[in-house]
């Protein structure tokens, strides 16, 4: 198990990375008063197959051939399913995949989400050439982070600069301290 | 909330600056293991602290980067230092700390901290 739902979700983006994706949309929603907490990630990779994605599910299914089985998958779904919330991945040959993953909020067995700066932060500046859509959605309030834009003002700087890097670090920890007013989550 | 306008500035400044670094320049790579097994056993606080540490120091050549799982998961967190021309060194059960220790040493004073590598755990 992660201790961390942010780390868990540092870990199942690697499988879009891998999957060659250029664009990967990760959104974090969580709803007081509904009780729940949703996240989705989703990428325009490789896709897997009806049969791939049932064996991504099996955490004693490994043929180490395909780097897409472990336990990156099964940990995630637990880690939801054991709140009493729901996991499911759609995914299409050549389209790409999506994983979402929804929580109960108040339930004890609930991980908390943890550091998702640090997760988005990471992602961003490790992976130059993949774009992100990142959504932060705290009952009424949100923000995103579209890396495609920042590109864009950046006219051919990398993300990983260092200026650029501390910038995208405050951006994300200052705005996601206004959506959810410093509440842990 | 904070909006995009101040990354013009930053733009604006890196363009006036002579020479860009580019990742052509580095002829250190750290490589951290970032795989479900590092992950779980702590690898993020590992890569946060080196990728601090090397721009703090401004080790411009010096690049951190991540990797999957290279098969070794009971050592993990794994860090490993390749350098063009010599022998790939690989770190295991690293910390933050123990990271800090390997770039003061080993990046930038050049000297393997031989206790934290693979070689020390399996005899």
């Amino acid at each position: 198990m992660m201790p961390e739902i942010s780390l868990n979700v540092l870990d199942v983006a690697q499988n879009s990375i891998r999957a060659d994706a250029t664009l990967i949309i990760i959104t974090v929603t969580a709803d007081r008063k509904k009780d729940t907490m949703t996240i989705v990630i989703k990428d325009n990779g490789c896709g897997m197959t009806k049969e791939q994605i049932t064996h991504v599910l099996d955490p004693f299914f490994t043929t180490r051939t395909t780097r897409k089985v472990g336990l990156g998958i099964p940990f995630f779904q637990y880690a939801a399913t054991s709140t009493g919330g729901n996991f499911s991945i759609d995914s299409f040959v050549g389209e790409g995949t999506m994983v979402t993953a929804s929580f109960i909020l108040s339930h004890i067995d609930r991980m908390p989400l943890g550091d998702m700066t640090s997760t988005m932060h990471t992602l961003i500046t490790l992976n130059n050439r993949i774009d992100f859509l990142y959504t932060y959605t705290v009952d009424d309030k949100s923000f995103t982070l579209d890396t495609r834009e920042i590109r864009m003002i950046l006219d051919g700087i990398p993300l990983n600069s260092p200026d650029v890097s501390n910038y995208i670090r405050e951006f994300l920890s200052e705005n996601k301290q206004e959506v959810d007013q410093g509440v842990i989550l | 909330m904070k909006s995009l306008e101040e990354l013009k500035a930053i733009r604006e400044k890196m363009q006036n600056q002579i020479s860009l670094r580019n990742e052509g320049e580095a002829n250190i790579r750290v490589v951290v293991g970032m795989a479900t097994c590092g992950i779980a056993s702590g690898a993020r606080p590992v890569l946060n602290a080196l990728s601090t540490a090397v721009q703090e120091k401004g080790l411009t050549n010096v690049i951190v980067t991540q990797t999957g799982c290279i098969g070794l998961c009971q050592f993990e967190p794994i860090v490993e230092v390749t350098e063009a021309d010599k022998e790939k060194v690989t770190y295991v059960k690293m910390t933050a700390e123990k990271a800090l220790e390997v770039v003061e040493k080993h990046l930038v004073r050049g000297q393997i901290v031989k206790e934290y590598t693979i070689q020390n755990y399996i005899k």
